[in-house]
């Protein structure tokens, strides 16, 4: 291990995708994703790392080639955020339905419209459907170390799927932090070589990729996606143990926080889990019992561990960066699902959306009082 | 009908090994008739096996011999390309 060096989330992760060597990168630039490849195509131009970076024409492309260079035996990276992902999201689905390993890095951006360029979850929720796995990160540090974490479970053979890490948008691509790499080696040795269990281009054993699937198969196939994908806790849980014991930095897929003797639990994803550390701080110093839930892995998602966790929280308030408008958003139905029948109050709250900042204020608001579902809205109040 | 797989014991994305094809019973499709094939008037150049899209033309060796019905889906191509009117379409029977 180094000694920590200032780098942004999207250095930290290009250094991760150099460590990982992927064979082939396919991608297309958007903000804040390209800080990203930017760095990763530098080092691939000074030689540090022997990748094949292919520029396609859109994102469509980009994830349609990840796919024929995964199953052919490629250890294939690519990286998107916002209106790239939504292009790209047709061929996401299918990715996932052919088992292609994957890891994509994603800078969280808000979808148009109105065009935007800064964070929030609606573009990562826009695909939540579509069999991938879904990591959030709070800062650079665990961009680096979940994009790690990811290569493990996107190649285990009973997970062999696409895993999206996903950083904030600007406030994690873009803000310098200390970050503490591992080395070359270690990583080399952590995530091992890249081994298939079918290639496309095994010419003595032919076989059809993606194939048609009528009434009879399509809902067994959708099935068996299914549990490939609920694998990937389990596997998650294993390599983040293994990353762990390098690092000494815990990565759960449902992290608590000051959450023993809490009244009130805040569940979120992403960087503002920082914030409301300092919030929850605050909030205890002032006499308030809150805690965090932090929510690392959206898709599987840990129903169990996050029901296990807030069993003895009488109150849950949920913080989504992403609406869902005329329903219910995606963070606190999930939550609303794990905690059928306990009789835990469950209030949800709407923050940040397009990149308007969420201020410990509104969060202890939320906390407290918790009168309008949007927080840091101008207008009218929204009852919650 | 091959026996219905359950969804474990599917290959991963559903992987299709090649070969497999001959298993769907695509005869089954066909809606107007069937080609007939009159081996007096064969002149074996091997255009309907060429064009048949289902691989329907049997062969012995380089030599046609008939009309692989359980999967022939009755598209007619083959009546079409035959230079010598030796494959025609018929009811059913």
């Amino acid at each position: 291990m180094t000694a920590p060096r200032l780098l942004t989330g999207g250095e930290a992760v290009a250094h991760a995708f150099r460590q990982i060597a992927p064979d082939v990168v396919p991608v297309y630039p958007i903000t804040p994703q390209t800080p990203i490849i930017q760095a990763f195509s530098s080092m691939v131009a000074a030689g540090d790392v022997g990748t094949a970076i292919v520029n396609v024409e859109s994102e469509h492309s980009a994830m349609s080639a990840a796919i024929g260079s995964a199953l052919s035996g490629a250890r294939t990276v690519t990286a998107t955020s916002s209106q790239g992902l939504a292009l790209m999201a047709e061929v996401v689905f299918i990715a996932a339905s052919m088992r292609a390993p994957i890891v994509m890095a994603v800078g969280n951006r808000a979808l148009s419209g109105p065009i935007n360029i800064h964070c929030d979850h609606s573009d990562a929720m826009l695909v939540r459907d579509s069999g991938v796995v879904q990591l959030f990160a709070e800062n650079a540090q665990e961009a680096y170390d979940l994009t790690l974490v990811a290569t493990r479970v996107a190649e285990a053979p009973a997970v062999s799927l696409p895993v999206l890490v996903c950083q904030d948008g600007f406030t994690i691509t873009h803000a310098a932090e200390p970050v503490t790499l591992l080395d070359d080696e270690q990583v080399e040795a952590f995530v091992g070589p890249y081994t298939l269990g079918h290639s496309l281009l095994d010419t003595a054993h032919p076989a059809t990729f993606g194939p048609f699937a009528m009434p009879d198969y399509y809902f067994e196939l959708r099935r068996a996606q299914a549990a490939a994908l609920e694998s990937a806790l389990s596997v998650f849980q294993f390599a983040a143990a293994d990353l762990a014991r390098l690092t000494g930095r815990t990565l759960a897929p449902a992290s608590p926080y000051r959450l023993e003797d809490a009244r009130t639990a805040v569940v979120a994803l992403g960087s503002t889990c920082g914030t409301i550390k300092d919030a929850v701080d605050d909030l205890r110093a002032s006499g308030v019992d809150a805690g965090l839930l932090q929510i690392r892995s959206f898709r599987p998602f840990p129903t169990q561990h996050a029901r296990a966790l807030l069993a003895a929280v009488p109150e849950v308030v949920v913080l989504d960066r992403a609406d869902s408008p005329g329903g219910a958003p995606p963070l606190a139905a999930e939550i609303a699902y794990a905690l059928r029948g306990t009789g835990t109050e469950v209030r949800s709250y709407v923050y940040g959306l397009g990149g308007r900042d969420l201020h410990p204020a509104e969060i202890a608001d939320a906390v407290v009082a918790g009168t309008s579902r949007y927080l840091g809205l101008r207008g009218l109040a929204c009852p919650a | 009908m091959p026996q219905l797989t359950p969804w474990e014991s599917l290959p991963p994305g559903g992987l299709v090994p090649a070969g497999t094809a001959t298993q769907a019973a695509t005869g089954a499709w066909r809606t107007s008739g069937r080609p007939v094939l009159t081996l007096d008037r064969c002149v074996n150049c091997l255009l309907c096996w060429l064009y048949c899209p289902d691989s329907a033309v049997e062969l012995d060796g380089t030599t046609v011999t008939a009309i692989d019905y359980e999967h022939c889906k009755g598209c007619e191509l083959c009546v079409e390309v035959c230079p010598v009117s030796a494959i025609a379409m018929e009811p059913e029977r």
